[in-house]
């Protein structure tokens, strides 16, 4: 049970995340922070296809992430959640075409170090 | 938009949105321990709102929300994604000063672990690419 969990909950997050990526890509860049321009905007976004499935699998790791903590200790939960920063890091290199240099990879190694050494 | 601008703006919303995310996470968690065992209705979870700490919680999730599609729409996930790891380290000093939860000398070699990652992904440009493969 708690593998299936970290499974659903590190695939619905990189789902969740890629998608609003390309979401809010697709909308274009918000500029207008206005209340009006930003009721506008939000109107706009919650019709966009991608930015609902990232809503939706938001929710899906959302509710197996608080059903993961509630079986398996924090110590546990939180390095696992963080192995999405493998994924999510290629796919926006192959998948979003970001230049992912390498300042950036040992970077994001140190953090995934990092969260395996404050989650203790 | 001159690339100072970018990376003010940008640094603005990561702020808003580890901070949104952290007190969000922490009023939700504070409220829904008060409320004790809540159903799986979803008249239960509704219901579950209405207690003021729920509802600062799930606001807060809100603002974060914004902020973070707000920052997805001009950076790369690559940049937003491990910049707004910074709140693992938020979330250990709030712990330390809000909850007087000890700090061990492994949690501190983690937060320092965060704290140079994330600078190190700070310095690169929050936004390098488009759709079409052009590197701006």
């Amino acid at each position: 049970m708690k593998w299936v969990l970290v499974a659903l909950c590190v695939t619905s997050t990189v789902v969740g995340d890629v998608f609003r990526s390309l979401g809010m890509r697709h909308h274009g860049e918000i500029q207008d922070f206005r209340p009006g321009a930003i009721g506008s905007a939000m109107g706009a976004i919650a019709r966009n296809w991608m930015v609902i499935v990232s809503t939706c699998a938001m929710a899906v790791s959302f509710f197996s992430f608080m059903k993961l903590v509630s079986i398996a200790p924090m110590s546990f939960a939180v390095p696992m959640s963080a192995i999405t920063f493998i994924p999510e890091t290629l796919l926006a290199k192959f998948l979003l075409r970001e230049a992912v240099d390498r300042q950036r990879w040992i970077g994001i190694a140190l953090i995934l170090f990092g969260v395996v050494f404050i989650s203790q | 938009m001159p690339v100072t601008d970018v990376r003010r703006k940008t640094q603005l919303f990561a702020v808003i949105s580890v901070l949104s995310n952290v007190a969000g996470n922490s009023a939700l968690t504070h409220g829904m321990t008060q409320l004790g065992g809540v159903g799986n209705t979803p008249l239960d979870l509704i219901g579950a709102l209405f207690h003021p700490w729920v509802a600062i919680g799930v606001t807060l999730l809100i603002v974060w929300t914004f902020a973070h599609m707000a920052l997805l729409s001009w950076a790369d996930l690559s940049y937003v994604m491990p910049v707004t790891a910074i709140g693992y380290v938020v979330t250990a000093f709030s712990g330390k000063f809000f909850l007087g939860e000890a700090v061990s000398p492994m949690r501190w070699a983690g937060i320092v672990l965060i704290t140079a990652g994330v600078t190190l992904v700070g310095r690169t440009a929050p936004a390098s690419s488009t759709m079409d493969g052009n590197t701006k």
